[in-house]
């Protein structure tokens, strides 16, 4: 059980940049949240402050009772994981299984947990076929599965992925949603950043929006995208499946598929 | 109208590799035209991307058999140096493709001017011209490595288009962009076909590809499953055997269709679904 609680954080980068303005987010354990938004909004700066790759410059973090001030990159990530945007940034073995093992090994697991969580992370995310490959020699959507199960394969209570769906087909689409449904069997916290709306609403009900460094809203699914002022502030578009509602005029509140296809079929009937 | 690419019976084998990754493929590109590449990953989008730029098998070495013809030129007949000038290629993750020997952004996308020997003068104007059409114009200063995965996608746009080719190969110019973003670039691409390029492009977003793609090329493991325009490839049922991402809307559609809801006729774009069920309302109304 690890609630994330961020009081009132700002940060800048060492050069003077400020990316976050006092940043307030409260996560209970085992929840499920969507953090969308504009290049430049500062997602990743949020995602990383929770993981304590970075620490506040105002403001405290507190991951379950530890303040990510007091305590080591390490000793945090223990419980909070953190998937990197570009998985380059993150793969450093050359075969995967040395790459997933990294992980748990590092966290003093016995080598019995270390096998059993690599293997089910590598399951999970079916890469395991590739094993033999060098990473660098699999597409990048691939190499994105590596690096999650990388994360997973530690088994903290909080998972960061940082734009699972960027350059994702169809077939990569739904093993992200099957690890989704896979990882809230096992309460854990997920926190996604992503730029598919269409996942976005199809998969999540508590939505962030993220826009000029700061929290726009932070609330359910239906109250943003059909919400003027905010998809206008924070310069979103929403999904296809919302712009269909509005273009056969049916009730506002619409957001998955199977809403809409609902609400037609019901008006054909009428 | 001419072809500017042709292939014919294109297969492909790298180096190491016991199978082919690109088997009997062929088709042709018209000048000016838009053609979206479509397939799951590991289809051979890339590859054919490779093939066509002459990447395959000038650089990558392994067996090429068939044809690839640019502008009437066999593919193994050019330079890799001059294929360069012809045809611009701007890559998947925009953090491989980025020098990293210049320090600012504006330096980055005037460096493959500079290598071809283009007057000083000429390069700034060309660069500045480029830096507002991209939308980048305030990164100017910045480091490259210093950009967000959306700020370097539209970067590595920049400093091909600079170039001018004739060909613009793009593979997957938006997978880290925002849907604003997204759209800009389409934007791009829709000018350069406005000015005569030909634009092949690869892209998982099927709603985009409706919206401004002329044709499409299906891959499914290696061989050419389909081609032809766009609406034609998208409402032939053989599409859905490939377990590729439709348009949202064609999906809602078929989906429709599956639960006893007639449609007029398959829509590719979300503003032709009233269309595709208006006059099945009026017609109910009857």
């Amino acid at each position: 059980m690890t609630n994330l609680n961020i009081r009132n954080v700002s940060y800048s980068y060492p050069d003077g940049t400020l990316a976050l303005e006092d940043f307030c987010l409260s996560i209970s354990s085992g929840e499920r949240i969507a953090i969308i938004g504009q290049n430049g909004a500062g997602k990743t700066t949020a995602v990383k402050l929770m993981n304590g790759l970075l620490k506040p410059t105002k403001g405290n973090i507190l991951v379950g009772d530890m303040d990510t001030k007091e305590y080591t990159t390490a000793q945090i990530s223990r419980k909070v994981g953190y998937v990197f945007q570009n998985p380059d940034d993150q793969i450093f073995h050359n075969n995967i299984e040395s790459e997933v093992r990294f992980g748990p090994k590092n966290m003093g697991f016995n080598e019995e947990q270390v096998d059993k969580l690599t293997n089910w992370a590598m399951d999970l995310c079916g890469v395991k076929n590739y094993n033999d490959e060098n990473p660098y020699n699999l597409p990048y959507s691939i190499r994105k599965f590596v690096t999650i199960a990388s994360v997973l394969a530690m088994d903290s209570d909080v998972i960061i992925l940082d734009e699972p769906t960027a350059g994702q087909d169809k077939v990569g689409l739904e093993r992200l949603v099957h690890i989704l449904k896979v990882l809230e069997e096992k309460r854990k916290t997920v926190i996604t950043i992503t730029h598919d709306m269409e996942f976005v609403t199809e998969y999540f009900d508590r939505i962030v929006v993220m826009a000029n460094r700061k929290i726009v809203v932070d609330d359910n699914v239906d109250q943003i995208f059909y919400n003027h002022e905010v998809l206008e502030m924070s310069m979103l578009k929403p999904p296809a499946v919302t712009k269909m509602a509005k273009l056969l005029s049916l009730s506002d509140g619409i957001t998955t598929q199977a809403q809409l296809l609902a609400a037609i079929s019901e008006k054909v009937k009428q | 109208m001419k072809n500017i690419i042709e292939i014919k019976n294109m297969s492909y084998r790298y180096p190491v590799s016991d199978d082919f990754c690109l088997k009997n493929i062929t088709f042709s590109i018209q000048k000016g035209a838009f053609t979206a590449i479509v397939g799951n990953n590991g289809a051979g989008k890339t590859t054919l991307c490779n093939a066509i730029r002459g990447f395959v098998p000038h650089f990558y070495k392994g067996e090429l058999a068939g044809e690839v013809i640019v502008d009437g030129k066999q593919i193994v007949d050019y330079q890799l140096g001059q294929l360069g000038e012809k045809i611009g290629y701007v890559f998947q993750n925009p953090f491989s493709q980025i020098s990293g020997v210049k320090d600012s952004v504006f330096n980055e996308v005037a460096y493959g001017l500079e290598n071809l020997g283009v007057p000083v003068d000429e390069i700034i104007q060309k660069v500045e011209d480029v830096l507002k059409l991209v939308n980048i114009e305030h990164l100017r200063g910045k480091n490259p490595f210093e950009l967000s995965g959306g700020q370097r996608q539209r970067v590595a746009l920049a400093a091909i288009i600079v170039m001018d080719p004739d060909i613009l190969v793009i593979d997957e110019p938006t997978s880290q962009l925002d849907p604003i973003g997204t759209e800009d670039i389409f934007d791009v691409i829709r000018l350069m076909k406005e000015r005569g390029k030909t634009v092949l492009l690869v892209e998982h977003k099927m709603d985009l590809i409706a919206e401004y793609a002329d044709n499409i090329l299906v891959l499914h493991e290696g061989a050419l499953v389909m081609q032809g325009p766009v609406r034609e490839v998208f409402s032939d049922p053989k599409y859905a055997t490939f377990n590729i991402q439709y348009p949202h809307v064609t999906e809602v559609a078929l989906n429709l269709i599956d639960i006893g809801v007639p449609l007029k006729f398959i829509p590719i774009r979300n503003e032709e679904l009233p269309k595709a069920l208006k006059m099945e309302w009026e017609e109910n109304n009857d």
